[in-house]
């Protein structure tokens, strides 16, 4: 929790992301576009934090994020994602797709495409609730319940997947180049393939029991069966797509909704929640190590896990730490890692050692010495 | 009716004409509607313009910069209100203390940033509206720091001085420049603004700062060395109390008056004669008023000369003698024929200890609740208010801050901040967050989710009820059947989940199929909601065990929802027709007593449609006929076949 310090920005956040860096740089990532909402003006604005090359003798003073550049956007911006190095796009309430483009040499942004009236009911707009990129395909979901598949430079939809749920699709997330994997406001998570024409989803999973609505999900960024899901409730669920369709393990982790879940890309044994109870959990999972992790500063919550089925066969040590569910034979901590008394942390990213947050209070904390 | 304290402004109204139309308008929670009455002021009526003008009071909150203000004082009051009450109160000064000092660097940082910008902006109204926003904030802080001082630090006398001392030297910064600037030059002592400096000093109290200053002039002047080195020992002399030290307040007197006597030695021994600024000094340093009085450029304000006085005359000054030496001390300064500033009499008002009075001033001058508001709330966490009961039933503390509350609830965002403020209003808070909570607009499922999520945690079970129906209703209209279903479970509104049921079932027989099948195939304990949401669970239940073919099962199924009376009388009709293929299977697939319980619920059903309806068609009634001989005939058949199965004894 040290050497974390809110920047208020006049705005309230609903979503931040790191810019990529090229993998093959080991640099930290020095620039985040940030998205508002709930505004009269909403706008996205794109960020950057202290000087690379520049040694910072005080750890303590951490170099504030400095506006670079902002731009108008209709609508809330309920979800955003960096396409590429320049390129950034948005999804809308007013249920439009937005790309802007982010030019360097002048530091400022534009419009390069804008699908308007992507997702709608019959008469009234329908927000686009989740946008998810493998360059130049974008896919969008929204609350109209339908999936659109978009390329980037070209004018026209790709394909569309009508009533592909009836009710509101609220997250997105790519599981394989072609498939993608869906969460909704009856807590059901869908697969889709875009190779089968069709308008049925592949595969659905679900909760037995209360119909919790899930409003995050996110992949292991290693193994492509692994993912985690967050809902209304404020249950981290941990589901194995492979196998049957009931989660692995069920931890309690928020006391309200949680609004984004992220494994760490680099590193997935950690795993970040945010929640709209205020509070961000930084969850790591150590199967092996005996060295226990409450030497690393914080405070710990006692979690409660509940783990589902045994894993069905198979290797013992091949089986992700994540899956073991039991957390008296693995290790998980969790740590808090923003002051307490926050208004909803609505986004946040996690990229190298680089966390960046955004709440509801109109703050935005950077902390750049995860321990991860 | 009570008199008005200060003369109302005017505001003109753009476009309108008041000689001669009348004005009608209509009161929000933070501002006022104004529209052009078809009213002539002199009889008769005429059309008129169509605008509704919309006149707000308070720019501020729309302020980007200001806005900053609002938010971390929000933090802020949140972490206070949470200070443990049972803590000994001799802990709980310091916490206040910092608090206080929390919010007054909050309020310097906004006014830095807004500074900054009035300097950079090309736009020159955009220049003074910022330029009177940083004054504004300047006297607020001001008014917050010696609130801080004399009321929430409670300095005793001694420590008194030296507070007061403090603040001000931390409102008149520009001595330091003039300092900065002379030393810079390439001659210090002979800068015009060179014995500026050194008084400004002294009449700060800042005697180091002034000694060292005063170097310069002395290796100037070799011959006078005497001199100065007279003035330096007495300005190195001077006491000054330190509390934490063991001396007591008479002891320090003693010492005091000791010193002050020398001074005034010096002065009579025509020591500094030659000199007339070291005399100057020397005269200030015994407190004489009117040399202080000649120096009123360097003074600038009467409440420096107010410390500056007590400082070289009195330093052991009692907070309760204060008030005396200021209203004299503004009388002397100030022009008798000047109107007070209201700056002046809030500070006034302070130095008298009537906190009651300085919230008043404070919220007449100011255009919002933001500074009574927050000051209110600490000075009453240290219990230096007393409860004043004002008409309206709650206590002074809780109507500002409602005050504040619902003005910021009118903002299109800021209204998540107000939550908090009508949380810690005891009394009335929440009947005030009832009202205001529903008409926040809901654009996006994502704020309508937040919304019942603060209305959960408060258990207003009623305001939670009513969004969800909004946003069912939105859905619904949109023929998101899905989407209003989950809504109605959030809200456990069964009405509303029975009304979707009855959408689905009309869909079905109109289309003969179900739409939206992924809902229904896994509603879950949802199902129990509403009678009809589990008759359309169960009914579909019944068409994929059909489509299993496991006959026995869905048999039993249909012939349960029809006895056990889920389904609803109008559909039993479909559920007969459901079960003719059922009765058409070559296996016997009802019992005979199954088969005559399904004869008298048709016997039920068509003895009620015995009366012909004269409006339908006769097709209609062809159809309906048709549909019950065929529905008997295959019951007879079944009946007759089950009968002789049952009956068969395998030999």
């Amino acid at each position: 929790m040290e050497g974390i310090n809110a920047k208020y920005v006049s705005k309230k956040i609903s979503k931040t992301r790191w810019r990529p860096v090229s993998s093959s740089s080991l640099q930290q990532p020095d620039i985040f576009a940030t998205g508002s909402w709930d505004n009269e003006d909403n706008s996205i604005s794109i960020w950057s934090i202290g000087e690379n090359g520049v040694s910072i003798m005080d750890d303590e003073f951490e170099g504030d994020p400095q506006l670079v550049c902002e731009y108008k956007h209709n609508g809330d911006v309920l979800d955003l994602q960096f396409l590429d190095q320049d390129r950034i796009v948005t999804a809308s309430s007013t249920g439009a797709v937005t790309i802007f483009q982010h030019h360097h040499n002048s530091q400022t942004l534009s419009v390069s495409q804008l699908w308007d009236r992507a997702h709608h009911y019959p008469c009234d707009n329908a927000p686009c609730t989740g946008v998810v990129c493998n360059s130049p395909e974008i896919v969008t979901v929204g609350e109209d319940g339908r999936i659109m598949l978009f390329r980037a430079d070209q004018e026209g939809v790709l394909r569309t997947i009508e009533k592909a749920d009836s009710s509101a699709i609220h997250a997105v997330t790519f599981l394989r180049t072609t498939e993608i994997l869906t969460v909704n406001s009856i807590g059901q998570l869908k697969l889709w393939d875009f190779r089968q024409p069709g308008n049925e989803p592949s595969q659905i999973l679900s909760l037995t029991g209360d119909r919790v609505p899930l409003h995050c999900v996110d992949r292991h960024p290693n193994q492509q069966h692994i993912v985690a899901t967050g809902g209304q409730d404020g249950m981290l669920c941990i589901w194995d797509v492979r196998q049957g369709n009931m989660p692995f393990s069920l931890m309690e982790a928020h006391s309200a909704e949680m609004w984004e879940v992220h494994f760490h890309p680099s590193n997935p044994d950690h795993l970040f929640s945010c929640s709209e109870d205020g509070s961000l959990l930084h969850w790591e999972t150590s199967s092996n190590s005996d060295t226990p992790s409450f030497l690393k500063g914080g405070r710990n919550t006692s979690i409660i896990s509940r783990s589902a089925i045994a894993p069905a066969g198979g290797n013992q040590s091949l089986i992700n730490a994540w899956l073991t569910g039991d957390s008296s034979k693995g290790h998980l901590e969790t740590t808090h890692m923003l002051p307490s008394q926050m208004l909803s942390v609505n986004s946040l990213d996690v990229l190298g050692q680089c966390l960046v947050c955004g709440t509801d209070g109109e703050a935005i904390y950077v902390n750049r010495h995860v321990p991860i | 009716m009570e008199e008005v304290d200060v003369e109302p402004t005017t505001t003109p109204i753009p476009g309108f004409d008041s000689n001669q139309k009348h004005l009608g308008f209509v009161w929000g929670p933070g501002d006022i509607l104004v529209y052009e009455t078809i009213y002539k002021a002199s009889g008769g009526s005429a059309g008129g313009c169509p605008f509704v003008h919309e006149v707000r009071k308070d720019e501020d909150i729309y302020s980007p910069i200001l806005r900053k203000l609002f938010n971390e004082s929000h933090h802020i009051f949140v972490g206070l209100q949470r200070i443990r009450e049972d803590m000994p109160s001799k802990n709980k000064k310091p916490q206040f203390v910092s608090i206080s000092k929390n919010y007054r660097s909050v309020i310097r940082a906004c006014m830095e940033e807004l500074q900054q910008v009035a300097v950079s902006t090309q736009d020159a109204a955009l220049a003074t509206q910022y330029g009177s926003q940083v004054s504004i904030l300047l006297a607020v802080e001001l008014i917050w720091n010696l609130c801080e001082v004399l009321f929430i630090d409670a300095a005793p006398a001694g420590s008194l001085v030296l507070h007061l001392l403090d603040w001000v030297r931390l409102h008149k910064a520009d001595v330091d420049e003039k300092a900065r600037e002379v030393l810079a030059s390439e001659s210090p002592a002979e800068h015009q603004a060179y014995w500026d400096v050194v008084i400004s000093y002294v009449l700060q109290g800042r005697m180091d700062e002034a000694r060292q200053v005063l170097v310069k002039q002395a290796a100037l002047q070799p011959a006078a060395r005497a001199m100065f080195k007279l003035l330096d020992n007495l300005l190195m002399k001077m006491p000054i109390f330190n509390p934490g030290e063991t001396q007591t307040l008479t002891e320090f007197d003693v010492k005091w008056r000791h010193w002050r006597e020398e001074v005034d030695r010096c002065l009579q021994d025509q020591s500094f004669a030659s000199n007339p600024h070291l005399e100057d000094i020397c005269k200030i340093l015994v407190g004489d008023e009117d040399v202080l009085l000649e120096h009123k450029e360097l003074l600038s304000t009467w409440y420096h000369f107010l410390v500056t006085r007590l400082l070289f005359s009195h330093p052991t000054v009692k907070p309760t003698e204060l008030h005396y030496y200021a209203q004299s001390s503004m009388h002397m300064f100030l022009d008798t024929r000047s109107v007070p500033e209201p700056l002046d009499s809030i500070l006034l008002a302070a130095f008298e200890f009537d906190i009651h009075q300085v919230i008043k001033d404070c919220s007449i001058a100011l255009n919002n609740w933001w500074f009574v508001g927050h000051l209110t709330d600490l000075l009453d966490h240290c219990k230096l208010l007393q409860s004043h009961n004002l008409h309206f039933g709650s206590n002074l503390r809780e109507f500002l801050l409602l005050e504040y509350a619902s003005g910021l609830f009118t903002h299109h965002s800021l209204w998540q901040l107000a939550v908090d403020y009508f949380d810690h209003c005891p009394e009335f808070g929440r009947v005030y967050l009832e009202l205001q909570i529903e008409r926040v607009p809901l654009d996006t499922e994502r704020k309508a989710l937040k919304v019942i999520r603060i209305c959960e945690q408060r258990q207003m079970t009623e305001q939670v009820r009513s969004i969800c129906k909004i946003m069912a209703k939105k859905a619904l209209r949109n023929n998101r059947l899905g989407s209003a279903l989950s809504w109605s479970i959030r809200a456990k509104d069964a009405a509303f989940a029975t009304l979707i049921s009855e959408r689905f079932l009309q869909d079905y027989c109109a289309n003969g199929t179900f739409s939206d099948l992924d809902l229904i195939d896994n509603l879950g304990p949802a199902m129990l909601l509403s009678d009809r949401l589990t008759f359309l669970g169960k009914y579909r239940e019944f068409h994929r065990l059909y489509g299993e073919k496991r006959f026995l099962d869905a048999a039993k199924l249909l012939l349960s929802l029809m006895t056990a009376k889920i389904a609803p009388r109008s559909f039993w009709m479909t559920l007969l027709t459901d079960a003719l293929p059922l009765l058409e299977q070559i296996e016997v697939i009802f019992s005979a007593d199954q088969t005559h319980e399904l004869m008298f619920c048709l016997e039920e059903l068509t003895s009620e449609k015995s009366v012909p309806n004269p409006d339908r068609p006769m097709q209609d009634e062809d159809i309906e006929t048709t549909k019950i001989e065929l529905l008997r005939l295959a019951l007879a058949r079944n009946l007759a076949m089950a009968i002789v199965k049952e009956g068969t004894v395998e030999v």
